[in-house]
């Protein structure tokens, strides 16, 4: 009975201590720290010990899977929690929610305050992506510009030059499909949600964008329809026999490294799942090229996919933004950058060592593509994930070879409702 | 289960029977004592079950979204109005649900029951064989999800690989709009049919052999004797796994998300009310709305339960 009545005490003693452990007012040691899987992700974590030792701080880690993370943040950002400290967040997908409601701490003095760590020297386009009513709410992790992926010995075979226009590609694409039967002319994310964000370069290079100047829907003007039935046809008329409509960018990759297509769209970040001889059949014949122009010339998004942002709750703010600091370094940023990853520093793309480790022909794509390149790559709305539902409907209808132009037009019909809603 | 009585000490001085405060807790633990023992049952059914849903339900009276903490309006039955209205994503999930369910059910029964009749009689290797049948039971769902996704692939799976071998073309399986519901109901058939052999199974074998031997006596054949004697006396062990079974199928999740992810799909092709819900909360961030869906799909739960536990009481 005594032994009941001690194991219960501590069991509860426990709880209430475990309960107790996060919270307190007083800046904690033990810093909370959560992130998505991404290879940015995977450096950064070899490295934490070196953060540890310098700082005398232990970093508590937390690692989900995109979708994990996101419904993660719903639920604990909703009820208040102060037990994240540093959140990897997207800023293009939940910045301007996160910001409205209050979850992301004001970094703007803490940015500025540091001018060896050096605020300007980040990009702008990532800057004003994390920045909200003028206030700093987040530091640009990793950068992403949409290339062209393309099999060197397939367009070799068929004696074709790298396509420069959306129209070469096309033809280009059939061509190929057509001396080969196995192999696939063209291949792009297809799932409805997914596939907007590569859909924008396309958006933009025939001239068209999501939302006007006067803030309407503008996913039903001719550019847009353009847009849209040139996207659905190359997959419906040249890509893959029997593809789906789910696919993001690892089905859509996975096609592409098996051999099964000789063009393939996709942000630059994602190029050594191509090039690494260990995950692609493909490692020795991949070759970079800017996306190819349309009649707006070539447009492609040039946006930071992530970033980092201190809890709005959190009791241990001098401390997250150590760990931001020192993980957003210009050090840091160079050797992430340099294991494959992007980074948003002008100065590490300035700098030879920042770029020695990439394909030449994808360091040129992606010097073209800073330069035209577009912000964002989404509607840039609130509810980001109910507004690429609604504009990546055309993209599922173009794909299965259905009326695009009516497709556009109903999309268009609520996508104007939706607007009108959020500005209530 | 066996209750020990508590042994037999004298009781401390102060608390003998003719002790009066000690005597009034005791008369009253006596009287109350119905309510003490299920106090702590009632706390947890109140913490975990009444307090969500009445929270739920006040959500889905309000304009809430974005952030639960954010000012939200109350806004009455305008979402319930929304809801019932839309024939664009609500009406279409109610009938996959139950579409999902019926069918998943039926075949789950029926292949149960053959499955059940078949181990029912010992024979050699009969262990292995249940073994090997169970096992689709112990894998998590969303594992048994994204292995059937693979093997389901339209371009490198295994299904299509296999059909190419008998020379049949390659088919959509997940991935085509009309194919990709009776997919998924498949997977279910296959990784639940085990459940409903167990239960029909345990049925089976704790029926007496004397109703069976009469009829044969009798003159019955198999089908009769099936017929009239195993399914009626069986009955009572019948509605427990329909019941079991229906309302796992009802409340399907990991299995749908895992295979078509967020929205069942591009045309939402397997969203039912739970997928439909959760994309409203977790995408959406639209939580009136969501707590609206998820209202309605509790009451129609319980109407469904409520059907067939009086189908069960008629038994």
């Amino acid at each position: 009975m005594r032994v009941a009545g001690l194991a219960v005490t501590a069991l509860l003693g426990g709880t209430l201590a475990a309960c107790g452990g996060g919270g307190g007012d007083e800046a904690s040691d033990t810093l909370r720290v959560t992130l998505a899987n991404h290879v940015w992700t995977e450096k950064i974590i070899e490295a934490i010990p070196e953060f540890e030792e310098e700082t005398g701080l232990t970093v508590d880690l937390t690692q989900l899977g995109e979708d994990q993370l996101s419904a993660q943040y719903n639920v604990q950002l909703n009820a208040g929690t102060d037990e994240i400290d540093v959140m990897m967040y997207r800023p293009l997908q939940e910045g301007k929610l996160f910001a409205q409601n209050g979850y992301l701490a004001d970094l703007t003095e803490r940015v500025e305050s540091n001018s060896e760590w050096e605020w300007s020297d980040f990009q702008s386009g990532p800057v004003d992506s994390t920045t909200f009513e003028d206030k700093v709410v987040g530091i640009p992790t990793i950068t992403e510009r949409e290339v062209l992926y393309y099999r060197t010995d397939l367009l070799e075979a068929a004696g074709l030059e790298v396509p420069e226009t959306l129209e070469e590609l096309e033809a280009a694409a059939q061509q190929i499909s057509e001396e080969n039967p196995d192999v696939a002319g063209f291949v792009a994310r297809t799932g409805k949600s997914p596939a907007v964000t590569q859909f924008s370069s396309f958006l933009y290079s025939f001239g068209g964008d999501f939302i006007d100047e006067e803030g309407n829907s503008a996913v039903a003007s001719p550019e847009a329809k353009e847009a849209y039935a040139y996207y659905g046809r190359m997959i419906n008329e040249y890509g893959p026999e029997n593809v789906s409509t789910d696919m993001s960018w690892p089905e859509a990759m996975a096609i592409f490294t098996q051999g099964g297509a000789a063009f393939y769209t996709e942000a630059d970040s994602l190029y050594q799942n191509a090039t690494d001889p260990a995950n692609s059949q493909v490692a020795d014949n991949v070759g970079f090229a800017p996306l190819p122009a349309g009649p707006a010339g070539s447009k492609p998004y040039n946006v930071p996919s992530w970033g980092l942002g201190i809890n709005e709750a959190s009791n241990n703010q001098d401390n997250a933004w150590k760990f931001i600091e020192w993980a957003t370094s210009k050090e840091m940023v160079l050797e992430i950058q340099q294991a494959g990853v992007p980074g948003p520093r002008t100065s590490v793309w300035a700098d030879p060592e920042g770029t020695a480790t990439y394909p030449e022909d994808l360091v040129a794509a992606i010097e073209s593509s800073a330069e035209n390149g577009v912000g964002y790559d989404r509607p840039l709305v609130i509810n980001v994930a109910e507004a690429r539902e609604i504009v990546g409907d055309p993209l599922v209808i173009g794909i299965t070879g259905g009326d695009v132009d009516a497709a556009a037009d109903a999309a268009s019909e609520s996508f104007q409702s939706f607007l009108d809603d959020e500005r209530e | 289960m066996t209750v020990a009585s508590p042994p037999r000490t004298n009781p401390p001085k102060d608390r003998r029977p003719g002790n009066t405060r000690y005597k009034t807790y005791s008369d009253w633990a006596n009287n109350h004592r119905k309510w003490l023992f299920a106090a702590p049952a009632m706390i947890f059914v109140g913490i975990l079950i009444i307090f969500p849903l009445g929270w739920t339900m006040y959500l889905s009276l309000t304009d809430s979204s974005g952030s639960v903490r954010a000012e939200s309006d109350f806004i009455g039955f305008a979402n319930y109005a929304e809801v019932l209205a839309d024939t664009d994503r609500f009406w279409p999930a109610v009938g996959r649900t139950f579409a999902f369910t019926s069918v998943a059910l039926a075949v789950q029964m029926i292949l149960g029951m053959c499955i059940a009749l078949l181990l029912w009689r010992p024979f050699k290797g009969e262990k292995w064989v249940r073994v090997a049948i169970l096992l689709p039971l112990v894998a998590t769902p969303v594992a048994v999800g994204m292995m059937w996704r693979l093997i389901f692939d339209p371009n490198i799976g295994f299904a299509n690989q296999v059909l190419a071998f008998v020379g049949i073309p390659a088919q959509p399986w997940l991935s085509g709009q009309s194919t990709a519901l009776p997919t998924v109901i498949f997977i279910d058939i296959w990784q639940w049919t085990p459940m409903v052999v167990i239960i029909l199974l345990a049925g089976l074998t704790s029926l007496s052999e004397e109703p069976d031997e009469a009829a044969r006596i009798d003159g019955a054949n198999a089908w009769q004797r099936f017929r009239y004697v195993t399914v009626p006396l069986l009955m009572p062990t019948i509605i427990v796994a329909v019941l079991l079974r229906s309302i796992d199928a009802l409340k399907t999740f990991d299995l749908l998300y895992a295979t078509k992810g967020r929205g069942g799909g591009s045309f939402n092709e397997v969203e039912t009310l739970n997928i439909y819900a959760y994309g409203l909360s977790f995408d959406y961030n639209d939580y009136g709305l969501s707590s609206t869906v998820l209202i309605i799909f509790f009451l129609i739960i319980i109407a469904a339960m409520w059907v067939l536990t009086r189908r069960r009481k008629d038994v």
